[in-house]
């Protein structure tokens, strides 16, 4: 089993499936020639030329409409959007085209497109380019929502992705890049609905999804030390979000912390508390938890930004305090 | 365009009239809902330039305006009729409603709501073809004042750089909703504004049948034959408001008269019987025949479909059954 760093799991998946179905396309910013902005393409240029590899202009509502115009004849695009701060510019097409199309024709056709951009609070990049949108995302019906936390899931879920009929997006982060995990070396594909418990515990559930899977795993080990032991669950699907893991888990530990890297309001944590209450109420021991980012847009300075993301400290705090220990 | 020809698109563009006519009192009596964009006034376009194309094998996708294209592209009149009354048996299954017609077995790849949305799906489904290797063209067919939407300037670019078998028609019915189009746009004559994009442009009488045929047909070849784009302006006008919602208190009446006086359909069948092969009493009796096939057949058939059931409502929200979502077949 090969270490992979993040970006190349996706290169990879990329170059995979490209192999295999000469109707696969690339397509963004930058990602031919220059490679990707964050090399999840990089060397595919050269291998399978400009008709698939394809350098947009900066016209994201328009490339990512085009993607989604090629998908409806069976073309399937990976469309990478440089940051997911420039989605906004292309929610027209993603959201009243690639959506809803398979609904108001009455199943006629479907845009089976993935969009794949990062997300997430980088280094003192400042208001617009530090924005975690995948709360915007997951709201939509008719589109899926899975955000890798690991290069193995970054790789496996891109693969299904692109499989899918379904249009799905794909919640990346800017930090992540570079981060590295296994990968197993034969093909596989990761289910694009679900979630992972990647730690198994009986005292209280800690729910992460990408960047805050892993605060919540240093936030299990620094508590297993004061004795609380911890499950984590990886929600690596956002939408739809998995209910039966969700309560299974709150089943068991009767106790739940959401971990979000995004602001609370209308968030994961605020839908997954929805969910705990429609589905396990009776079972909660004390009342769910969120850990959320505070509600501001991203400050420049960066003791401010630091502020204002929660780290695995804010979550051990949380659970102490959930534990009366605080 | 030969008299057998004309007489043939004569019939068609007099039912599209009728059909639409009768959708009017449909809504009126509160059968069919929601916005209801009707095509009188504008025939000429859509049947001169799907005459120059190959119905059923190109690629025709617009905006809301739409029962017209749909049924020219060989969609069934009575499964577009059910659609607006919103019934199982429609098109989209009662799902989409008058603005979002879809007849993908014949390759009308939609109506869509929003102004410009299309621009970027066409140029997207002739990045398809190129990549598939198929002789179609991609047509997209929207108003004037849609040109205003960054989409379409978007959507040239990315057509001309990349040379897509895309061919964009502009119904310039001079007005978007109630804003008569010098007061939206700096540019009024839209085939002006490709020129930036280095794309092939021309403009002709949208009430004339055989000027917009070959002002098209020159359009469908230069795409056809690979060398990328090309942006078709069609001067036309509606008579109808912009919706059923419309007051159509923004046009003169003598403006109104002037393009009544230019009717498309008044042209052709002048024209047939200018050269002796139609007689006024036969046109009427085909337009009475048309009626009646509405009547008897379209509506009959809309009136006694059934009603989508409320247990089927999240049907087609995601694809069933799709394997990859457990992350392939087991
Ligand atoms: C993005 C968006 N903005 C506004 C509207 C409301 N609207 C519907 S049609 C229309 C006018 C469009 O005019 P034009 O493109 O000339 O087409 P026409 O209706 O004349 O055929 C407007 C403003 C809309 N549907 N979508
Ligand atoms: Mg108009």
């Amino acid at each position: 089993m090969a270490e992979l760093m993040y970006w190349e799991a996706i290169r990879r998946a990329h170059d995979e499936e490209m192999t295999n179905d000469p109707l696969v396309i690339a397509m963004g910013e930058d990602i031919g020639v220059a490679g990707g902005t964050y090399k999840a393409t990089q060397g595919l240029y050269d291998k399978y030329g400009p008709e698939r590899v394809i350098d947009t202009p900066i016209s994201e509502n328009g490339f990512t409409g085009l993607g989604i115009g090629a998908s409806f004849i069976g073309v399937r695009p990976v469309i990478e959007i440089m940051s997911v701060n420039f989605a906004w510019l292309a929610m027209d097409q993603i959201f009243n085209s690639a959506a809803k199309v398979r609904y108001m024709s009455g199943g006629q056709l479907e845009s089976p497109v993935v969009i794949r951009s990062p997300g997430g609070t980088a280094h003192q990049l400042g208001a617009q380019h530090s924005a975690r949108m995948e709360k915007v995302f997951m709201g939509i019906a008719g589109l899926r929502v899975v955000t890798p936390s690991t290069p193995k899931q970054a790789y496996g879920l891109l693969k299904s992705a692109i499989r899918c009929n379904d249009p799905v997006f794909i919640n990346e982060h800017e930090l992540m890049y570079n981060m590295k995990g296994e990968v197993p070396d034969e093909e596989f594909f990761l289910p694009l609905e679900g979630s992972e418990v990647v730690r198994q515990g009986k005292d209280v559930t800690l729910f992460g999804y990408n960047i805050s899977v892993h605060w919540c795993k240093q936030a299990a080990d620094v508590l297993a030390k004061q004795g609380i032991d911890c499950e984590v669950i990886d929600l690596y699907s956002l939408s739809p979000l998995d209910r039966e893991g969700i309560k299974t888990s709150v089943s068991k530990t009767h106790r739940a912390v959401i971990v979000e890297e995004a602001e609370a309001p209308v968030g994961v944590g605020s839908e997954v508390m929805a969910i705990i209450n429609e589905e396990c109420f009776f079972e909660l021991d004390a009342a769910p938890v969120r850990v959320s980012a505070v509600n501001v847009p991203i400050p420049y300075n960066h003791t401010l930004e630091k502020a204002v993301i929660p780290t695995a400290k804010d979550v051990v705090d949380a659970v102490l305090k959930m534990f009366g220990k605080a | 365009m030969n008299i057998a020809d004309k007489k043939r698109l004569l019939r068609e563009m007099l039912y599209a009239r009728r059909f639409e006519e009768r959708c009017y009192e449909a809504y009126v009596e509160r059968k069919i809902g929601g916005f209801l964009h009707l095509y009188p006034g504008q025939e000429a376009c859509c049947f001169g330039v799907m005459e120059a194309a190959r119905p059923g094998h190109d690629y025709v996708i617009t905006g809301y305006r739409d029962h017209v294209h749909a049924i020219k592209c060989g969609a069934d009149p009575k499964e577009v009729m059910a659609e607006l009354y919103g019934k199982e048996t429609g098109s989209s299954k009662g799902r989409g409603g008058s603005m979002h017609i879809f007849d993908v077995k014949h390759r009308f790849m939609g109506g869509y709501a929003l102004v410009g949305g299309p621009f970027p799906l066409a140029a997207g489904i002739a990045k398809g073809i190129k990549l598939k290797g198929g002789d179609e063209i991609a047509i997209c067919f929207l108003g004037d004042a849609a040109n205003n939407q960054g989409t379409f300037h978007e959507s040239l670019n990315m057509a001309a750089v990349w040379k897509l078998p895309v061919l964009y028609i502009c119904e310039n019915n001079l007005y978007g909703i109630g804003t008569r189009i010098d007061r939206s746009t700096a540019e009024t004559d839209q085939h002006k504004r490709v020129s930036g994009y280095d794309i092939p442009s021309a403009c002709a009488d949208g009430q004339d049948l055989d000027a917009v045929f070959k002002a098209a047909k020159k359009a469908v070849d230069h795409v056809r034959s690979g060398k990328g784009p090309y942006f078709l302006e069609l001067k036309t006008y509606r008579y109808r408001g912009h919706s059923m919602s419309d007051s159509n208190a923004y046009r003169s009446k003598d403006e109104e008269k002037e393009w009544g006086d230019r009717d498309p359909i008044n042209h052709v069948r002048d024209e047939i019987i200018n050269a002796g092969k139609l007689t006024m009493e036969e046109y009427k009796a085909m337009d009475k025949e048309i009626i009646d096939q509405i009547e008897n057949e379209v509506i009959k058939f809309a009136e006694e479909s059934p009603e989508p059931v409320v247990a089927d409502l999240e049907k087609y929200v995601l694809a069933e059954n799709d394997p990859w979502v457990q992350g392939g077949a087991k």
